[in-house]
């Protein structure tokens, strides 16, 4: 069995009144993918948000139970900034800041102390390399990342997150803004970085959960139904739940 | 219908080529009337009031654009409760819609009596800073606002902070209206002659220190035109007033563009 990366013991989650996360408790295994799958509204991005913390930036979001990375609280034991820079986070939309592709690779190291050129242009080399875009982008490295097709920007983002050398990825719908073309480069890239990072992502598509998870969790109305090896979860699912919404009946 | 829709077009089209057409006049009819009185004697006459306006524009920008700032960084990105935003933006609209006379006034009781600055470049600044603040804040507020919150989950996630976040991301995106603000300004104190008049004084001497009284071009065009001194000379101060509002807008323009 994989070693455990985050250790999730009934956490709950509120929006000032409204209970969105019940009593969830679950393992996410390292160098593991794990796919986070339900309908709309049913959690699953709230709940991957609790894993770095972006719920805190939410007001009104209270929170209890522990969430624990590597056998420590990161709600109670963790500096909020050592926290994000463990555990990094790709967004639905993709997202660079409007400076050059060199300066969105080099923000999160430079931020966090790193100012010698030579070893920001190593990172910034190493980070776009891993992300399967640095023979698109090495000649315009001083161009607006802005310039870069929807697909790129959101690898500059995966990039972006690697910069800081996180040992998660934490990934919310990376593919729904983007053309199959896209979609399709993503799913290969995400399927190499497992080696080296632990990933969770959140999916609309249940086709790219079977394709790439290795674990899938079905979330529906705050609740995780079913917790399983993707293969499982896929060709004998436990809950009648389950089955419906993979076999497409509900969604 | 279709004759009403060209109608309606044509005034349209009419009250844009009418705006237009004021502005040229206006500016023709000062610059043609100002040119003759260019010469060398006249622009002499003018340093005084050349070197005191670009001081006052320079000592207000600096007493009021980074408060201004900051209480727009405060509104938009610190205020948890909306009632202190309204309440504060109740203040900065109610700041705005005053007569800038009651500054003058307010400018010359508190600074120059109260405090004793005197008629000075210093109590001139200082109400005019008062004066353009709300326009500083609004103007900044409207453009922070405009920063794509998915800028700054990017930052946060990163690991960065609030006051990193704020520098790195939300200024640099923020530039643009800080300049915008920044125009408006120094439109606004070139173009004051009320309140300056009450708090600067109007001394038409070159200024040697911020404690010194100093007449600013609208100050100086007020007295050449009310004292009826010289309608060409007035003319003249005009077309000067209007090419140093033009080149400093270009200015600004430009320095925003290299920037980008």
């Amino acid at each position: 069995m994989a070693k455990i990366e985050f250790q999730v013991e009934h956490l709950n989650l509120y929006y000032d009144k409204f209970h969105a996360l019940h009593d969830l408790t679950l393992d996410i295994y390292q160098n593991e993918i794990t796919a986070l799958i339900g309908p709309s509204g049913c959690g699953k991005s709230t709940f991957i948000k609790t894993l770095n913390r972006m719920n805190d930036l939410v007001e009104g979001c209270k929170i209890d139970g522990t969430i624990k990375l590597n056998n420590v609280d990161i709600y109670k034991d963790y500096d909020i900034i050592d926290l994000r820079k463990k555990v990094g986070m790709v967004f639905q939309k993709p997202n660079p800041f409007p400076m050059s592709v060199y300066d969105n690779i080099a923000y999160g190291p430079r931020i966090h102390g790193i100012k010698k050129k030579a070893q920001l242009d190593d990172i910034v080399e190493e980070a776009l390399t891993k992300a399967f875009i640095w023979d698109e982008v090495k000649d315009r490295l001083k161009k607006s990342a802005l310039a870069l097709s929807g697909g790129q920007q959101q690898r500059l983002c995966i990039a972006r997150a690697l910069s800081i050398s996180p040992e998660v990825v934490l990934m919310d719908e990376p593919t729904s803004a983007l053309d199959p073309l896209s979609t399709l480069k993503i799913e290969d890239l995400v399927l190499e970085l497992k080696k080296d990072y632990t990933i969770v992502m959140v999916t609309h598509n249940m086709q790219q959960a079977g394709r790439v998870s290795d674990y899938t969790a079905f979330f529906l109305n705050g609740d995780i139904v079913e917790y399983d090896r993707t293969s499982k979860i896929f060709e004998f699912p436990q809950d009648k739940r389950t089955e419906d919404y993979i076999t497409g009946r509900f969604g | 219908m279709k004759l009403r829709d060209k109608w309606i077009k044509g005034a349209i089209c009419f009250c844009a080529f009418f705006c237009v057409a004021v502005l040229i006049w206006l500016i023709l009819y000062i610059v043609i009337n100002g040119i003759p009185s260019l010469n060398r004697e006249f622009f002499q006459s003018l340093i005084p009031s050349v070197a005191s306006t670009l001081a006052i524009i320079g000592m207000t920008l600096v007493f009021s654009v980074p408060i201004g700032i900051m209480c727009a960084i405060y509104l938009t990105e610190y205020a948890k409760s909306s009632k202190i935003v309204k309440a504060i933006s109740f203040a900065v609209d109610s700041l705005s819609g005053i007569p800038s006379i009651l500054y003058g006034l307010f400018g010359m009781t508190m600074f120059v009596t109260v405090l004793n600055f005197k008629w000075s470049l210093l109590s001139g600044s200082l109400t005019l800073a008062i004066m353009i603040l709300p326009v500083i804040i609004r103007v900044c507020q409207e453009s922070l606002i405009t920063v794509p919150t998915e800028y700054k989950e990017g930052s946060f996630a990163m690991g960065a902070t609030k006051l990193k976040t704020l520098v790195k991301i939300v200024l640099p995106c923020t530039s643009r209206g800080i300049v915008t603000a920044i125009i408006l300004s120094i439109g606004r104190i070139v173009g004051e002659t009320a309140a300056v008049y009450l708090t600067a004084g109007m001394v038409n001497r070159v200024p040697e220190s911020i404690m010194d009284s100093g007449r600013t071009l609208s100050v100086h065009l007020y007295m050449l035109a009310k004292e009826a001194i010289s309608f060409e000379q007035a003319f003249g101060t005009a077309t000067v007033l209007i090419v140093i509002i033009l080149i400093v807008n270009t200015a600004t323009n430009l320095i925003v563009r290299e920037k980008k």
